[in-house]
């Protein structure tokens, strides 16, 4: 199995954002700068759907479940990679939270639309090449690979 | 199918964009849960839905989605409203239920996503 790592390799560009615990209101603000950032690059629609659904649903998992975190997201000339760390709580068991349908969203998540324990398993779909690491009590780690 | 037919044969309000009534969908797609929208929903669809948070629109500008109808009477804020008119996201409102303006819609010729 591969192992998360950050590929240095034939970086164009480099994108970095901070997300916080808890901060709803300002939740997919990040996305949508990526979405933004990807189109002016003139990135075909349906890639950039696909990136922009990946870091949609890692920037709202940063948000409900994690103690913060950050998005890296490296353009390169024949694909771009998204790199999600947190810095905890980490999850206990990966196969269980890659299951559709399992969540453990607090009602105030709910309320916001989330919590139907989709969106790993959609990040996952929408990647040619996807990573997650978690270690309990040290944070998550996440690469998405989306190919042109 | 033309959103202005939309608006009219289920009485909407608009409420936000309103040039985005002179655009078609194709399919629409009712829920209150983003990751499942998210996860099914293609291009061209409306987007029905009861929940009314930023969220929302942000899930649509996500899938380059046109237009949203809030179903049982829900208005979206102020902050939503500017973010939707930024984004070219037309926003309509009905008082009906999700089921009923379903049901309206699809006897008058609009389908479903396939899943
Ligand atoms: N960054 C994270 N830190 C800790 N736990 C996480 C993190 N991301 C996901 N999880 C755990 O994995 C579960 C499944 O995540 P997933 O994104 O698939 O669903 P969800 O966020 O609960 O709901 P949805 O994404 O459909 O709104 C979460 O409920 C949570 O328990
Ligand atoms: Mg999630």
């Amino acid at each position: 199995m591969n192992t998360y790592m950050k590929n240095e390799s034939n970086v164009a560009m480099k994108l970095h954002y901070d997300i916080s615990k808890d901060d709803f209101s300002r939740a997919g603000e990040a996305s949508s700068k990526i979405k933004n950032m990807l189109r002016q690059l003139a990135i075909e629609a349906n890639i950039l759907r696909r990136i922009a659904i990946a870091t949609y649903e890692a920037e709202i998992n940063l948000v409900i479940h994690s103690l913060g975190g950050t998005i890296d997201v490296y353009i390169k000339p024949d694909c771009i990679e998204i790199y999600v760390e947190d810095v905890g709580p980490g999850i206990e068991n990966i196969e269980l939270a890659m299951t559709k349908g399992f969540s453990t969203a607090t009602a105030v998540a709910r309320e916001m639309g989330f919590g139907a324990g989709m969106g790993l398993p959609n990040m996952e779909k929408v990647s040619d090449e996807f990573i997650i690491e978690s270690t309990i009590g040290v944070g998550t780690q996440i690469k998405m690979v989306v190919t042109y | 199918m033309h959103l202005k037919y939309i608006k009219e044969i289920i009485k909407a309000d608009v409420l936000a964009y309103e040039p985005g009534l002179e655009l078609e969908i194709n399919t629409a797609f009712g829920s209150d849960l983003m990751s499942d929208v998210l996860a099914y929903v293609e291009d061209d669809t409306l987007l029905i839905t009861g929940l009314t948070n930023q969220q929302v629109i942000r899930t649509a500008e996500m899938l380059d989605l046109k237009a949203i109808l809030f179903v049982r009477g829900k208005k979206p804020c102020n902050e939503m409203i500017s973010l939707a008119e930024d984004k070219k996201i037309l926003l309509m409102s009905t008082k009906e239920s999700l089921f009923t303006v379903s049901g309206i819609l699809y006897n008058n010729g609009l389908r479903g996503i396939s899943i």
